[in-house]
């Protein structure tokens, strides 16, 4: 008994050293946690890398609402940068008001997922860019109309044709622009970021320990799925939602690839920018992060179909303050900047032939 | 992991020298298989031990072969016989990036 406390005394001294560098110095680059951090690119198609003109023409047409069948809806109506590029709604809503079956994936550092959407149906950012366009719950666009009104726009044309020279205007060109600026809605420079990079200053010491029962396999378990770098292991679970039980679920990745274990599972969604894209789960029906943890910590709701990987947790409140306290680490203000500056998108049609 | 190479090797000897089907081992580690294509005859047996901290799913859909080997933990293996001769594309259903070939000759 008294070796077993001496080990936990050494173990807790251990952890704390390590979590308490000496005041003013930088420690520079945490090795023991660099795979972390996100590499400085993210991985283009061949065909789509990344340029100033094809980023300038997607930021005009993420916001561009005349893509959309009633001339009202863009990208940016679901992915709205100043709801941490979601929508704050449970679940999203589309073509005149229609209520959508899942929440709006937020689009921060959707660059690095190595599959997109909810049931992972898309393989990547230029596959997604059309769908919600294609979709009639969703912006339910007139392409001959889309089409015509951006070859009628002679400052359109011009970036197309400087964006994809000899390309011409099309899904595919659409798509590929569209995709090129999410790729700059990229979240890198968290307080936890600092902090592996070197800076002791940039976690308090509630959000420290948070990230030990992040990360410890035997607290919160949360790393096995919301892993490095992008905290997200790009898979899918079914986490034991409440709206699983209705009669007829929500059946998710399912639906797409009929394997017993996906019944009901979702993407893993990355949590950079978490703070600010509530509500939660692709139901929404959490509210806050704590009731995310209280999700957790009690092992799920519905058991049917449930994930191994989720199982009650041993947490106290204080343990659970910190958790959320460290998902508040992995966001950063002024992401919405990514969208807005230097683009006249309201001014987009004066030069018109 | 030059043991399981060694391991690999005398499996793949096994095969090659005797009449009786080969066995060979193709291990979920790091979120992604150990080997990314493996050359087999009909017949041969491959096992899909996990060595990662938390669950996979090994399945296969392709017409040369059609398995769901179910979710299971670290330490946990189980087997696949091939009995068709073709090409079989083995995924982990948890982690779509985990992919595989396993090409099954006469």
């Amino acid at each position: 008994m008294r070796t077993l406390k001496l080990m936990k005394t050494t173990v807790i001294a251990s952890l704390l050293c390590a979590l308490t560098p000496v005041a003013g110095m930088a420690s520079g680059v945490r090795t023991e946690y660099q795979d972390w951090l996100l590499p400085e690119q993210p991985a283009v198609p061949a065909d789509n890398k990344m340029t100033a003109e094809r980023i300038g023409l997607g930021r005009a047409l993420f916001f561009e609402t005349r893509l959309s069948k009633d001339g009202n809806m863009s990208c940016a109506s679901c992915h709205n940068p100043s709801r941490g590029w979601s929508d704050g709604l449970p679940t999203g809503h589309g073509h005149r008001g229609q209520v959508l079956g899942r929440a709006t994936p937020t689009i921060v550092n959707a660059a690095f997922n190595k599959i997109q959407m909810w049931d992972g149906r898309k393989r990547d950012l230029e596959d997604q860019a059309m769908g919600p366009m294609e979709a009639q719950a969703e912006m339910h666009s007139d392409f001959d109309a889309v089409f015509s009104f951006l070859n009628s726009n002679a400052r359109y044309r011009e970036m197309f044709e400087k964006a994809y020279p000899g390309e011409g205007i099309s899904k595919n060109t659409l798509a590929k622009a569209i995709a090129s600026f999410e790729r700059t809605v990229v979240s890198r420079d968290t307080p936890f970021d600092r902090w592996v990079r070197g800076d002791d200053k940039a976690m308090t010491a509630s959000q420290l320990r948070g990230m030990q029962i992040f990360m410890d396999e035997k607290k919160g378990n949360c790393a096995a799925c919301h892993s490095a770098p992008n905290f997200t292991d790009d898979g899918f679970h079914n986490i034991g939602l409440a709206s699983y039980g209705n009669s007829e679920p929500d059946l998710g990745r399912y639906k797409i690839k009929p394997i017993r274990i996906l019944k009901g599972a979702f993407k893993t969604p990355s949590l950079r920018g978490v703070e600010f894209t509530a509500p939660y789960f692709h139901d929404g029906s959490a509210a806050t992060l704590m009731d995310v943890v209280e999700h957790y910590a009690r092992g799920g709701d519905v058991k049917t179909d449930l994930s191994p990987n989720i199982k009650t947790l041993d947490l106290s409140m204080q343990e659970k303050r910190d958790l959320v306290a460290f998902m508040r680490a992995l966001s950063e203000p002024g992401l919405e900047k990514a969208g807005l500056p230097n683009v006249p998108v309201l001014s987009m049609d004066v030069s018109e032939d | 992991m030059q043991a399981k190479h060694v391991m690999l090797l005398a499996a793949g000897m096994l095969a090659a020298s005797s009449a009786l089907a080969g066995e060979y081992e193709v291990a979920q580690e790091n979120k992604d298989f150990t080997v990314k294509t493996l050359e087999i005859k009909v017949g041969d047996v491959v096992s899909f031990p996990n060595h990662d901290e938390f669950h996979h799913n090994v399945f296969s859909i392709s017409d040369a072969k059609t398995f769901d080997l179910g979710s299971y933990n670290k330490g946990e293996t189980r087997k696949v016989t091939f009995d068709k001769p073709g090409t079989v594309q083995v995924e982990c259903a948890i982690h779509p990036s985990m992919q595989m070939t396993i090409e099954v000759k006469e």
